[in-house]
Formats: C-alpha cells, structure tokens, sequence
C-alpha cells in the first residue's frame, strides 16, 4: 500500500519535472516582457535610422544623446537650423538662451519660426516647434540677454555650448564662462554668403576664441546681418553644421588625441565651398586658458572685465543738434515745397538705394563721399547742380552714416548749410510715409 | 622668380577689386610673409583709403585670419615664414553674424 502511493508519487513528481522543464524551455525561448532595455520602444523606432549608423555607436551613442545637455545661445539664423537637429537627435536636454523677438525680417533664414510667431519670443518659439517635434527632450527657455552677471548660472550643468550670437562681445564672454566652467563650444557665424565653423575649448585642452582672437576686431569694421545682408540657406548650412559637431562631441567622435584645432569656411557664391583650415592650438599667453590667466570667473561676475569696453562700439554722434532735423519738419520745410531748390543726398550703399528711395533724391554712398577728399569738382560730377552756398540734407537707412556723411560735407567740402535727417530713411517711413517699401 | 597665390575670403575682397582670387608673379629670390603684405599693400590695393581695412599698425588687422597653405600662420612662422612657389596665401575676415 504504502510503495503503491509511493510510486504514484513519484510517477507524478517524474511528470511534473518534464512539465517544468518544458515550460522553463517556453519561457526562456519567449522575449520577456520584464527586460530592461535603456529606450522605450518608441525611442527605438524614432531613433533607429540613426542608431543604426555604425559610427553612432547605436544603443550607447543614443544614451549618450539622450543624458546630454546642450545649451543654444541664439535662436536666430544659426540656431533655427541647430536646434531642430539637435532635439531630433534626441538630445536629453536643450537650453535656449534669446530675449529677442520674431520679425518678419527674420524669417527668410530663421525658418523655425514663422508668420504667425510675429512679435512672439524667439525662445518660446523654437521651443514650441521643438516640444511637437520630439516630446521626449526637456527644452529649456531663458529669455534674457545674454550678460556677465548670468551667464555662469545659465550655463551651469550644461554639457555643450553653441554659440549661435551675433557680435564679437557675446561671442568672447561665451568663450570666457566656458573656459572657467570647463564646457567645449560649438562657434559659427555667417554673413552674407559666407558661413564660419570652430569648436572651442575642447576637452579643456583646444584653443578658446582668445588664442585666435587675442584683439578684438574695430567695430567699424563688424557687420551684422542687418547691415550686411545674409543668404538664408548659406548660414542654415553652417546652423547644421552645427549640430553635426554637437552630435560628434556628445557621441565621442573627437578624442584628446585625434582633436586638431579647426576653423571651417563655407562659402556659397559662386561655387559652393568648404575648407577647413588647420588652426593654432592653445595659446599659452591666453590670458582666459594660458598659463597666466586673469580672465576668471570672480573677474567676469564682478564686471571687472568689461567687455563693452574691451569690444568698443561706434561713435555715430558727431553732429550738433542744430546739424540735425527730424523727418516731420524734412517734410513739412523741404520735401514739401513745390520747387526743390536743395539737394536731397541719399548716402546709402547703391544696391541698397536701388531696393527703394526718394525719387528725388542723388545716391553718393558714404564711402564714395569719403574717396573724394573733399573735391567740390569731385562732387559736382556726381552732383552738377551742387555749389557752395546749397542747401543740403543727408539720409541714410537709419540715420548713422548721414551723420558722418554731413560731418564730411561740412569739414571736408566746406559746405555750410548742410542738414543731417535724424532717424533716416527707415523713421521717414515709419512717421510719415507707410507706403514707401521699408526692408 | 616666385608664384603665389593670394586669397581674400570672408568679404575682404571688397577692397581687392572684388576679387577673391589673386595669382602672382613676384620678381625675387627670396619672399618672406612681410615681403608679400607690403607687395599687396602696394600693388593690389586700389584705393589706398582701403588700406586700414587690411592693416592696423602695419600689421594684419585684428580680426583678420592669415593662413599659408591652409594652415593659420601662427604654425608657420607668421612675419618671418619664407614664401616658396606654389604656396596659396589666404586672409579671411572673421564674420560676427548669427
């Protein structure tokens, strides 16, 4: 009796061990569930194009993007190309930094914004555009501009900078708060059909913008976009570029060892393009990253370093106010007279005169007017009704260059009654006459 | 006799008669970098008022990169570098826009 149950026991044990090898056999050969995997699997799919990409380094590389933070300064021309790139790279987390707003100016090359973000922050803008692009990165936005006294609070915890500004001061103290917070910058810049790549700082080691920019340039002879013109195209392609090194620092394409110090130039007209020059490395008489540095941290939150100084600005002031007149009484005292017995001087470059200007008006640009050493033939060949005793009024786009132009006019050709219109072409349209095309 | 090359990139052609591209035919022996910026400031710079917007102190003005060979002087000796035949000389302008 006993061996009986004894061996229906053991029958039942022999039975259910089979069974539980079976069905560990099932569940070993079944995907589980319960695995841990690093990316959910909507990750997996939005990034699957690029992880497959070898040098990415797949699953890892994406990691790597996904625990970054990457700070843009400037959501302009060089930062609407960048960003989206950058957020659907699946960057973890993506800072912008621009109290400016949109305007209709911008968007022939700011493409992340649009009409109907006229008058919107650029920050809240792009980050809008971001958010639907990719809801899994974080998009931080600092409305502000960018100054000595936050620049340390806003880049701390970032991994990466991209300087996506506009002018060489933002240009050095960006350079500056990365060197003291040990963070490499991605810089570029564009104008016209031109477009400038660099990284700085890398790995603490690379040059900053002073080793190359130990002087800064004459602010005469900066230009910005506004001033100077910009093809939208030819700065998005150095904007992408952008990200491209981004993407390349984050994911560790470039090591201590094979880092070369680099400055890349695109050009876009005529034929397109791209070199890329080899380039100093870091300079130990930097007084930011050399062996001697002045340029720390408590200098630049102190404003000891002043950097409105160091860059300089231009000195437009230089007429008297009875040398000026505003464009209401230009108006009312000149424009409208039924005769024109003075002469309107236009000193605007000529491609700029030719998009729009007073019909009446001659064109000499302020840099012709200076080539003329104060030559009345010289100018009376441009301008033939010209003579000593005329009546002369100055305009230019905003009212800066008619300044020097009616200084010049006044020292130079000893012309006394010479009148500069304050606020220039551009304010004319804008308190008198709307209908005349503003660009 | 020495061939060079001679670029001005970044805009700065604006005062080389809007040309980017400049092939030269020096006649010397012997051409250092100083040799060659005083032989363009003489010889391709058309308006002589334009001449502060390439020099500053009779040196390349700030903001001005000088690259021998596409690679920034600063390797290469810079005033001093001996010029050899078939060397390309290019000065860009350092571009601030964003």
């Amino acid at each position: 009796m006993v061996s009986e149950v004894n061996q229906d026991l053991i029958n039942e044990l022999a039975a259910l061990k089979l069974e539980n090898a079976r069905l560990r056999r099932q569940v070993e050969s079944q995907p589980t569930t319960v695995q841990e995997y690093p990316l959910s699997l909507e990750e997996y799919r939005r990034y699957g194009r690029q992880m497959i990409v070898e040098d990415t380094g797949g699953v890892q590389g994406q990691v790597r993007l996904k625990n970054s933070k990457v700070l843009v300064v400037g959501a302009g021309g060089l930062g609407c190309p960048a960003l989206p790139y950058l957020a659907g790279a699946g960057i973890g987390q993506i800072g912008i930094v621009d109290n400016d707003i949109v305007d209709t100016s911008n968007l022939h090359r700011q493409v992340l914004h649009d009409s109907t973000k006229v008058g919107m922050l650029k920050c809240e803008s792009a980050k809008a555009v971001l958010n639907k692009l990719n809801p899994h990165v974080n998009v931080v936005t600092y409305p502000v501009r960018l100054n000595y006294s936050n620049a340390f609070d806003i880049f701390d915890g970032y991994d990466y900078v991209l300087d996506c500004t506009d002018t060489p001061l933002t240009r050095y103290l960006i350079s500056d708060v990365a060197v003291n917070l040990g963070i490499t910058v991605v810089s570029a810049s564009g104008l016209g059909t031109e477009g400038q790549l660099t990284v700085l700082n890398f790995n603490n080691t690379g040059p900053c913008y002073r080793c190359f920019y130990p002087i800064p340039p004459n602010p005469m002879s900066v230009s910005s976009c506004q001033e100077g013109g910009v093809i939208g195209p030819c700065i998005g392609l150095v904007g992408t570029m952008m990200a491209v090194e981004a993407i390349k620092l984050i994911i560790g394409i470039y090591t201590p060892e094979n880092f070369q110090p680099f400055l890349t130039l695109y050009s876009g007209f005529p034929q397109q393009t791209l070199r890329t020059f080899k380039m100093r490395g870091r300079q130990s008489k930097c007084i930011c990253c050399g062996d001697n540095r002045s340029i720390t941290r408590a200098a630049i939150e102190s404003g000891e370093i002043n950097y409105e100084l160091f860059c300089g600005s231009r000195n437009y002031n230089v007429c008297s106010p009875d040398e000026r007149i505003t464009v209401n009484k230009f108006k009312d005292e000149y424009y409208d007279r039924t005769t024109q017995d003075y002469v309107l001087l236009d000193v605007r470059p000529s491609h700029h005169y030719e998009i729009s200007h007073f019909p009446d008006a001659f064109n000499i640009p302020v840099k012709k007017l200076k080539d003329m050493h104060g030559s009345m033939a010289e100018l009376q060949k441009e301008i033939p009704s010209i003579k000593e005793d005329s009546e002369v009024l100055v305009l230019c786009r905003y009212g800066n260059d008619s300044q020097l132009a009616t200084r010049l006019l006044k020292d130079e050709f000893k012309l006394p009654n010479v009148k500069d219109i304050q606020g220039g072409f551009f304010r004319y349209i804008d308190e008198v006459d709307s209908s005349i095309p503003k660009y | 006799m020495i061939k060079v090359r001679v670029e001005f990139l970044g805009g700065l052609d604006v005062v080389f008669s809007k040309q980017r591209v400049h092939d030269l035919t020096i006649d010397a022996e012997e051409l250092s970098m100083q040799g060659l910026i005083d032989y363009i400031v003489q010889n391709l710079i058309t308006n002589k008022n334009d001449v502060d917007v390439f020099l500053e102190d009779d040196n390349i003005r700030p903001g001005i990169i000088t690259l021998i060979n596409d690679t920034d002087w600063e390797l290469e000796g810079e005033m001093e570098y001996e010029v050899c035949d078939g060397d390309v000389i290019s000065f860009t302008s350092t571009l601030h826009g964003g």
